[in-house]
């Protein structure tokens, strides 16, 4: 590997953009192609499908054996609201691979007794959001069921792009949230993007449940592609 | 994308850019029950310290010493270890899987 693709490589990676490198395993020949760059190259379907699953693979093209070594950023899973449900999603989450963070200023609610080893930042989203870097790579999550909390985050989230926004509460809840985030601004297309009431729809009761659809649904938008993850949701 | 080895290919620059001669070795294909997924990697200087890993301990002596000769010659190599493949290769899997892993030299 040339030292020029290898600094380039750990760039992207610091800066948590996704990359694939793809390999001539029989020349040794290489080149490194940034996700943004994907729509222009030639193996665009397998560059698409390999990072969506965040798996490397061998593919052949144009009589050349080729390996794509896939660098995708690890998911991070910011949860606004140190409720029920977030005690049971932050250790489900964990599991499945997310930098776990938890934001909520009541501090009765975010306290290390009720989310051991789980990140805890007990401050309003205004302050707590811009040091955790929320990206494209970030599924955001508001479960406070309170305003003045939930609707300053996702506003957060619209503007960092998050890969998947969900937030708690019944149709008749979020119409009014709507209202609200369209009065401070929000443009449809970002309300459009709030997954609510959040989950996939399989009958949810116990907080556990609920927290299973919600990382059920984060699943498919992360990794399935455009068409069925409408079906899906 | 989860679950990566952050560092190896941090180590890599590093040991290049302090002068040493570095191989970096990654696992392109599993059949079987491989125990590393591919895209794993091993990162080895020409100390024969290494950092990562291709098999979970199976086979990465066999690797080092062949990142070796990759150091030394520049050429990539592509290796394959695996209970198939006992002529080839003294060094198995011993979980039953196969892997191919691509050795390349940095730099």
């Amino acid at each position: 590997m040339k030292l020029s693709i290898l600094h380039e490589l750990n760039a992207e990676r610091a800066a948590r953009r996704p990359v694939i490198l793809v390999t001539d395993t029989e020349s040794g020949e290489q080149r490194l192609v940034k996700a943004a760059d994907f729509a222009k190259d030639p193996l665009r379907t397998e560059l698409d499908k390999q990072l969506r699953m965040g798996k490397s693979a061998n593919v052949e093209a144009g009589g050349k054996k080729l390996f794509l070594n896939v660098y995708a950023p690890t998911a991070k899973l910011v949860i606004i609201g140190a409720v029920h449900i977030s005690q049971a999603l932050a250790p489900l989450a964990r599991s499945l691979g997310y930098d776990v963070t938890v934001v909520d200023p009541r501090t009765a609610f975010a306290s290390p007794e009720r989310f051991p080893d789980i990140p805890l930042v007990a401050e309003w989203p205004e302050t707590a959001l811009p040091p955790l870097n929320v990206d494209a790579y970030t599924a955001f999550v508001a479960v406070t069921h309170d305003p003045k909390i939930d609707d300053p985050a996702l506003l957060h989230a619209f503007e960092r792009n998050c890969f998947y926004i969900g937030a708690l509460g019944s149709r008749k809840t979020h119409a009014k949230r709507a209202d609200r985030l369209r009065a401070q601004g929000a443009k449809e297309s970002d309300i459009a993007r709030i997954h609510a009431p959040i989950g996939l729809a399989i009958g949810a009761v116990s907080p556990s449940e609920i927290a299973v659809a919600i990382m059920a649904e984060i699943t498919a938008v992360l990794r399935l592609p455009p068409k069925e993850k409408e079906e899906a949701a | 994308m989860l679950d990566r080895d952050e560092d190896i290919l941090k180590a890599a620059e590093d040991w290049q850019k302090a002068g040493r001669g570095v191989a970096l070795a990654t696992v392109v294909e599993t059949w079987g029950s491989a125990p590393r997924p591919a895209g794993s990697s091993l990162v080895i200087n020409d100390e024969g310290t290494f950092l990562g890993s291709v098999s979970g301990g199976c086979v990465e002596g066999a690797v080092v010493t062949e990142a070796m000769d990759v150091i030394e010659s520049g050429k990539p190599k592509m290796l394959e270890f695996g209970v198939a493949d006992e002529t080839a290769w003294n060094v198995g899997l011993s979980c039953g899987g196969t892997i191919r892993v691509f050795v390349e030299k940095v730099g």
